[in-house]
């Protein structure tokens, strides 16, 4: 029945004779839709694209990011007079012991670069990093991917590592113009080269989907590895420069019945607490062998 | 007929849409933040069916895409799908009850959700977890809010 007034009404509305039909418009924008999609799964051809679109959604990912910032820096600025100075004494204090942590860290990279070159090994330098501040924005419930506010502007590009104050962070997944995707370590599908900082064991680490867990799958029951172990960066693979702390191992499962033991450890990096991040920028030329000229002060912040 | 005034409305709603869709809720809740922006295109499909259509399912799908990171196309093909479905069944879906659109919600929540997630595990395979039907429950509850939220939108202040 209702049917048949839906025709009748269908007749009288002049407005939906016009144009294409309903079914062409869905084939062609089906069409369309599957595309791009096809050309998305073959390659990287529709970056720009994806750049030129993302201005017109970016002013969306900061109305969101702004009021989060501007109550949690309001909250900063009320909080009372005595806390800041304790925590600006503090601060000093620190500043003061890295300080001299990082004259003994340059005398210490002098001489390492010495011993390698008596080795014939190569020595790369400290990288360069850039400040980038996490936007308070979740693009997908099921992903660890954050963005951060420093883009292909700033000359960050794809597969740079991200680091915060504690340890590794992830990598850069996208760079867009004015912003950035980070894909976590946490991440079920990111895996990055780790070794074990008291032996050495090398092997890879990947990401369990939990925000505090990652997991070492590829470890055999009677491989030398304990609780409380350091996982660092192995710098195989090339993405994440070689030394820097990842996780420490927290649980450890022999399975007497499988080739490989169960093995979860704890990230360093304040995954979901840090606000500023560090992109690093590691694809320097290393030292070469037997140099003469006397490196400079390895760490440079990059800021705008 | 197309007049400015109902476009701005549009444009707000999806703007609206948008910001919902990528807010940080606190870690519990993220997993139950249901799609806005497809409840906002479905409900404009069945409101002015003669203005929003297909292609405005797309250029919203698109939009969004690039908004959560997604492969380009495939919030575009889901939405522009939700939206030919709409049109097709507009003149039905306004005579039933709430709760009864409610069933129809669901069914397009559902497939653009199990479409979204064959997809993306064609291009990169991902794990399956239980919670990722979650938001199809949490938005057909949602519905009924955002229907009624949306005619105040669109009729408000409309016989000037």
């Amino acid at each position: 029945m209702s049917c048949f007034c839906s025709q009748r009404h269908f007749a009288i509305n002049p407005l939906f004779a016009t144009g294409p039909s309903l079914n062409t418009r869905l084939l062609v924008a089906v069409l369309l839709s599957l595309t791009l999609l096809i050309t998305e799964h073959r390659g990287t051809r529709l970056e720009s694209a994806r750049a030129a679109l993302s201005l017109l959604v970016y002013p969306i990912h900061n109305l969101v990011d702004t009021p989060i910032h501007l109550i949690s820096s309001s909250v900063e600025t009320v909080m009372n007079m005595h806390k800041l100075k304790e925590e600006n004494e503090k601060l000093k204090q620190d500043e003061l012991i890295y300080k001299t942590q990082l004259l003994k860290f340059a005398a210490l990279e002098r001489e390492n670069i010495r011993l390698r070159a008596l080795l014939e090994k190569s020595f790369k330098l400290g990288e360069q990093v850039l400040v980038a501040e996490l936007l308070s924005v979740n693009l997908a419930p099921y992903e660890h991917v954050v963005l951060v506010n420093k883009g292909s502007r700033f000359g960050v590009h794809p597969e740079q590592p991200v680091l915060d104050a504690y340890g590794v962070v992830g990598q850069i997944i996208r760079a867009l113009p004015f912003s950035s995707e980070v894909m976590l370590i946490t991440d079920p599908s990111h895996a990055i080269p780790v070794q074990v900082n008291r032996n050495g064991l090398r092997t890879i680490a990947v990401g369990s989907g939990q925000i505090n867990r990652i997991k070492l799958p590829f470890l055999p029951n009677n491989s030398d590895i304990k609780k409380g172990d350091l996982l660092i960066t192995s710098g195989l693979g090339g993405a994440f420069p070689q030394g820097y702390p990842v996780a420490v191992v927290d649980e450890i499962n022999y399975q007497p019945n499988k080739p490989f033991a169960e093995i979860f450890a704890t990230p360093k990096a304040q995954l979901n607490k840090s606000r500023e991040l560090l992109i690093v920028w590691s694809n320097r030329e290393p030292v070469p062998l037997f140099s003469q000229e006397t490196p400079e002060i390895s760490i440079e912040p990059n800021h705008e | 007929m197309n007049s400015p005034s109902s476009l701005l409305r549009f444009v707000l709603s999806i703007i609206l849409a948008m910001c919902l869709r990528i807010a940080p809720w606190q870690e519990p809740l993220t997993a139950y933040n249901p799609d806005w922006i497809l409840l906002t295109v479905i409900y404009w499909s069945l409101a002015s069916p003669e203005r929003r259509g297909i292609f405005t399912g797309l250029a919203v799908g698109i939009l969004t895409d690039v908004l959560t990171g997604r492969m380009l196309g495939l919030h575009a093909l889901t939405y522009s799908l939700a939206a030919f479905f709409s049109l097709k069944l507009h003149k039905r879906l306004r005579q039933y009850p709430l709760p009864q659109q409610g069933l129809f919600i669901m069914l397009c929540l559902f497939c653009s959700q199990f479409l979204t997630f064959w997809l993306e595990n064609l291009h990169a395979p991902l794990r399956f977890q239980a919670s990722f039907w979650l938001p199809v429950l949490t938005g057909t509850v949602c519905w009924p809010l955002v229907y009624s939220f949306l005619r105040v939108v669109r009729l408000h202040n409309r016989s000037r």
